[in-house]
Formats: C-alpha cells, sequence, structure tokens
C-alpha cells in the first residue's frame, strides 16, 4: 500500500493546478461578463443614437408628434399617428388570428396527435419559421391579396358592410390591401414562432399532473384548460409575446400588402401604413427634417416594443404572484 | 444627423477601400438610371477592363455620398440647384433621357386608345375626378364607353425619381396640383382612394391586379408588363403616346444651358411629338476633386459611354444624349473639372 499523502512535489504540483484554473475561471468569468455588457452597451447606443437624430424633430413638435395625424413632406409636417395606428391594428389582428390557431395547434400536437405524425408537423410548423419575410410579401401580393379581394372581402362587404355599428369596418375599394390583409399575412409569419413555443412549453407539463387527470376522468379540454395551461401560463404569455414582438417590427411582408397609404384606416380594408414599413419606403430618399422625423418614428417603434415585452413581465409576475409561488 | 453622415461616410469608405485595389470607379445615386448605368459599366469593363462600381441607393444618397467624398461622382434625377452646385464647387451634367407613363387597367381598351389632357390628370390624382366615367373624361374620349367605376390611384410608396418627374409634371400643368401636393421624390397623394407600390415594380403589379386602377410607371416597366397607357396631350396641344422618339423629341426642345448645372426641366416640353413627361438623370462631380486620376477614368467612362453605349440604351428603353448635346457636355461641362 503506497503512502496515502501526497509528497511535497505533488502537493507543490497540485496547489499549481488549483491556482491556474483558479485564473481560467476568473478570465472566462470576465470575458463572459463583457460579452453580456456588450449587448447593453449597443441597446443603449441605439437608443441614444436614435434620440440624437430624432432630436430636431422631437424639439419642433415635442410630444404632439405622438399623435399629431398628418405626413407631408414637401411642407414638412410629420406625425407619427397614422404609422402607430397602422403598426399597432395590424400586429393586433394578426395576434387575434394566430394566437388561437396556435393554440389549437399546440394542442393538437402534444395532446391528440398521433405519435408518427407529430415529427413532420412540427417540423413543417417550424420551417415556416424560416421562410424569409420578403416570400411572404410577395405571396401576400401576387397570390394572397388577388384571392382574398374576391373571395374575402366582396362577400364580407356585401354581407357585413350595411350591418350598423359594425358595417362601417368592411367599407372601402376591395383591391385585396390594407390592414386586414396585412394582419392576415403576418398571423401566418408569427404563428410558427407562438405555436412551437406553446408546443414546447405544453410538453414540459410534468405526466404525473396530466395522467392523474386524466385518471381522475378528466376530458382532453378540462385537462388542457385545467392542468396544462395554468401550469405553463409563463411559456405561453411569452410565446404570445415574442410574437407580437415580431408582429410590431415586421418591415418587408407588411410593405408588400399594407397599402402604403398615409392616411387614418378607417374600415379595415382601408389601405394604412406601419412605422417599419414607411422607414422602409422612405429612408433612401430622405434628408434632413424628414430623416429626423423617420428616426423619430423608428424611436416610437423601439418605445412601444420596449413597453410590450414591459408589460409581459408585468402580467407574468402579476400571474405568479396570484397563484402564490 | 451629423452621426449618421459620418456612419454613411464610414460605410462608403470602406467599400472605397475594399474596391480601390481594382482602381474602380465609384458612383452613388439615383435608381431611374441604374439599369443602364450598369449596362454601360459591363461594356466599358469589357473594353477597357476598368470597372464602374454604381450603387443605387437613390438620389438623396448620391447627393450625400458625394458631399462626403467617398465616391467619384454622384447622381440624381432631380436636379441640383445652381447656387448649391456653386456652394459645393460642383458641375452637372444629365447622363441619360427617360420618361414616365400613366397606365391603367381598364377592360375593353387598347394601349392608348384613352386620352387625357394634363389638367384632367391633375384632378384624377388630387381625387376630384374620382369615375372613369367623369363628364372630362368622356367629353375628352368622344365615342368611348367608359365604365361607372371608381378610380383607384396607384403611386410610388418609396421616394424616387419617377415621383419627382410625374409631381414635376402635375405641377407645372395644374395649379391646384402645385399648391396643394407639390412636387418631389415622395409626396403627400390626398386621393382617398391612393395606394401605394414599392418601386416601379410594385406600381405595376398593383395596377394589374386592381380593376379600375391608374398609376404611374417608368416606360421600361410599360413594355415589359405590356401595360395599358394613356395618351397624354402635350403642349402643342397634340396627344402623343411615350416610346424613344416622343421623349427624345422632348429633349431635343430643350435648352440646356439656360439653367445653371444644365438642370432642365423637360416636363410639358414644346413639340408637335414630344413627350410630357420625359426627364433627364443627372451626374455630379466635383471641378476640383481630391483624386483627380479617379475623376479622370469617371470620364472617360461616361466619354465612352456617350459614344458607344447609345444602342444599350436604346434596348433598355432609354433614350441616349443626341450627339450635340454630349459635344457641348465635353466642351463646356468637362472643361471645368481639373485634370
Amino acid at each position: 500500500m503506497s503512502n496515502p499523502l501526497p509528497s511535497s512535489a505533488q502537493a507543490a504540483h497540485f496547489l499549481k493546478t488549483a491556482e491556474r484554473q483558479r485564473t481560467q475561471d476568473w478570465l472566462f468569468h470576465r470575458l463572459t461578463q463583457v460579452f453580456s455588457l456588450m449587448v447593453l452597451l449597443a441597446l443603449a447606443g441605439i437608443i441614444v443614437s436614435l434620440f440624437i437624430n430624432a432630436w430636431p424633430t422631437f424639439a419642433k413638435f415635442g410630444a404632439r408628434f405622438i399623435w399629431y395625424v398628418e405626413w407631408d413632406i414637401i411642407n414638412e409636417e410629420f406625425g407619427a399617428a397614422i404609422a402607430i395606428v397602422g403598426t399597432v391594428a395590424s400586429a393586433g389582428l394578426a395576434m387575434l388570428i394566430a394566437v388561437p390557431l396556435s393554440f389549437g395547434i399546440a394542442v393538437f400536437l402534444t395532446e391528440t396527435c398521433p405519435v408518427w405524425l407529430r415529427r413532420p408537423l412540427g417540423t413543417a410548423i417550424e420551417l415556416l419559421a424560416a421562410v424569409p419575410s420578403i416570400i411572404y410579401g410577395m405571396f401576400g401580393l401576387f397570390v394572397f391579396a388577388p384571392l382574398f379581394a374576391d373571395f374575402v372581402q366582396v362577400p364580407l362587404r356585401e354581407i357585413l358592410g350595411g350591418m350598423p355599428l359594425i358595417g362601417f369596418l368592411f367599407g372601402g375599394a376591395p383591391n385585396g390591401m390594407g390592414i386586414l390583409a396585412a394582419g392576415i399575412v403576418l398571423a401566418f409569419m408569427v404563428l410558427p414562432f407562438v405555436a412551437s413555443v406553446m408546443r414546447d412549453v405544453f410538453e414540459i407539463t410534468p405526466p404525473i399532473l396530466r395522467e392523474s387527470a386524466y385518471g381522475l376522468g378528466c376530458t382532453t379540454w378540462e385537462v388542457v384548460g385545467k392542468i396544462v395551461l395554468p401550469y405553463t401560463q409563463k411559456g405561453v404569455i411569452g410565446g404570445i409575446m415574442l410574437g407580437l414582438g415580431r408582429a410590431l417590427g415586421e418591415t418587408m411582408a407588411v410593405t408588400f400588402v399594407i397599402g402604403n397609404a398615409n392616411r387614418l384606416p378607417t374600415s379595415l380594408f382601408s389601405p394604412g401604413t406601419s412605422i417599419a414599413s414607411t422607414l422602409a419606403n422612405e429612408f433612401g430618399e430622405a434628408a434632413d427634417f424628414h430623416m429626423s422625423s423617420l428616426f423619430a418614428l423608428g424611436f416610437l417603434l423601439f418605445v412601444i416594443t420596449f413597453m410590450v415585452l414591459a408589460l409581459a413581465k408585468i402580467m407574468i409576475s402579476r400571474a405568479e404572484k396570484a397563484k402564490g409561488f | 444627423m451629423l452621426k449618421f453622415k459620418s456612419l454613411v461616410a464610414a460605410v462608403g469608405l470602406t467599400a472605397l477601400a475594399a474596391t480601390s485595389w481594382a482602381a474602380d470607379i465609384t458612383g452613388a445615386g439615383a435608381t431611374f438610371p441604374f439599369p443602364i448605368y450598369a449596362k454601360w459599366a459591363e461594356g466599358y469593363k469589357a473594353a477597357t477592363g476598368t470597372g464602374m462600381n454604381y450603387q443605387s441607393i437613390g438620389s438623396s444618397g448620391g447627393i450625400r455620398q458625394i458631399r462626403a467624398k467617398t465616391v467619384t461622382f454622384g447622381a440624381t434625377d432631380a436636379p441640383v440647384s445652381g447656387a448649391d452646385l456653386d456652394k459645393d464647387a460642383m458641375v452637372q451634367f444629365p447622363a441619360i433621357i427617360g420618361g414616365t407613363v400613366p397606365v391603367i387597367n381598364l377592360d375593353g381598351f387598347k394601349p392608348g386608345e384613352l386620352r387625357v389632357t394634363g389638367p384632367v390628370m391633375a384632378e384624377m390624382f388630387l381625387g376630384k375626378i374620382s369615375k372613369w366615367n367623369d363628364p372630362k373624361l368622356t367629353a375628352l374620349n368622344p365615342g368611348k364607353n367608359l365604365p361607372n367605376e371608381l378610380i383607384t390611384v396607384v403611386h410610388r410608396a418609396d421616394g424616387s425619381g419617377t415621383t419627382f418627374n410625374w409631381t414635376d409634371y402635375l405641377s407645372v400643368i395644374s395649379k391646384e396640383f402645385a399648391d396643394t401636393v407639390g412636387k418631389g421624390a415622395a409626396v403627400k397623394w390626398p386621393a382617398p382612394t391612393s395606394v401605394g407600390g414599392k418601386g416601379n415594380e410594385g406600381v405595376a403589379a398593383n395596377v394589374n391586379r386592381i380593376k379600375g386602377s391608374l398609376g404611374y410607371v417608368e416606360y421600361a416597366y410599360v413594355k415589359k408588363n405590356n401595360m395599358n397607357f394613356m395618351q397624354v396631350q402635350n403642349a402643342n396641344g397634340k396627344y402623343v403616346s411615350p416610346d424613344d422618339l416622343t421623349f427624345a423629341a422632348a429633349a431635343a426642345g430643350a435648352d440646356w444651358f439656360s439653367v445653371p448645372g444644365m438642370g432642365v426641366s423637360m416636363v410639358n416640353a414644346k413639340g408637335d411629338t414630344s413627350w410630357p413627361i420625359s426627364t433627364a438623370s443627372f451626374i455630379l462631380m466635383y471641378k476640383n476633386p481630391a483624386d483627380k486620376a479617379a475623376s479622370n477614368e469617371a470620364l472617360k467612362f461616361f466619354d465612352w459611354s456617350f459614344k458607344n453605349g447609345k444602342k444599350m440604351a436604346a434596348d433598355l428603353d432609354y433614350v441616349p444624349l443626341p450627339d450635340s448635346l454630349t459635344n457641348d457636355i465635353r466642351a463646356k461641362v468637362w472643361s471645368q473639372i481639373q485634370k
């Protein structure tokens, strides 16, 4: 049997190794810290440079810029209201369509889908997320818009256009473009994100909870509503907000189908414009004051997205408190 | 603003640094002449071995770039004023001519069958004439059965030289359009039905899709997409169709050196066969360039293109400048640039 205590030479060796490892750890820690701080720095840099470039506009119009309904490049009268309304309306419509659809897809995939179909269907949805947005735009303009005009807009206008209170929503020329068309195309763009996040979080519900519920005689609907959803609430809200964030900032696809008219939309069919599409359209030829107004729009989009994220965080923490976590 | 400029300059500089080893000519600006500049560059490279790198970033971008001295020449569709040229010590000359055409989507009419005057077209784009069977339109087209359909105005959503040319014409022809809308690369379109398309191809796609629509595109897109267009009455009261002959006729009537910087507007040009919505696209260069060798190379490029690039221009439905004009440009404009 050899001596269990290390010799002094060995001890020195171990000490050295420990020293080296500590230095390595320290370096690694600092390095990763620098990486993450760079993200913060970039974020702050973007906000500051946006604000500096937007300053001439904010200085001239003040807070009125936010609700001023005008976008007149020649006379240099700029307001963000038209673009904000278009952005929020198209993204809101997109979420109205995408969230129920995604929920259905996720429930089907995790609860009732035959096992052999799960993988191909799940992969197909993830592939939908890989389609570049310009493709959605071109598809929207050349394929979807004509069909939408003939088979959705015209019938909707005929049936609902004359109704009191909601009839005005379906007025306007049925040319296949506008707020609703943009909302529908956006819905299909954000659907894969929301659906795959929902599926992933539904899957992490512990089988023991689910099986107990089924064992007690719950229907699938009851299991989803009473077990899966409460358990995964945080992830579901996160997925929806991810989709909403993407819908708010989407540029190319919206530019193709929203109609690009600098007017307040009066119905679901009327053309409008979003912040991102205005930026994409006008940046190339903008100068001086027009340029700073575009920067101001960009700054507002940043603020809106930030508010959406903050709201999501608040909702999640409230929900957790209510559950007593 | 300043920060953005320096950013643009930095990006431009890196682009310059990346290409300077090949001693390529660099230019940036207008999107309207991009296809022909690219074609000329291809031909020039084959003939001389020197390349020309043109970035079609838009006219205002081109002006910004040449002011930042990141490119050897800038290109713009709307001419820069004489005072601004003097301030920057730059010269300006036209390089290519083209035209903008009103296109429509109405069943039962052949291309060029319908006629319109400038003032009536201005009212259509203002939204004051909202139906195709408006008395003002039927009066111009006797015997034609114009339908009781809404006019959907289709315009460019992005800022462009085409819109500048179009609004320049409507502003010249209609005081009301000049007062309420004005001319520019992007304007506020007042017609309640108006929708915007991105790029010429976006406008063409929308017009082809929407029944009863009226838009404006560069001539090349009319030919390429086989679109229905309207004949327009010119300054001499004659109705003309757009083609290279009527564009050339408009150019022939222009008195180029009557305006400093040759910034002549060709809209509503006199002459029986002149197309009233023709335009030139311009080149900007420094009189005393920092890099004289590069500036000489650029002049050689345009010299070659003016001499050998006429067929290429015609193939792409542009109108090359007449020899008399290019000779004048060599003698009166290029002579101001220090060699």
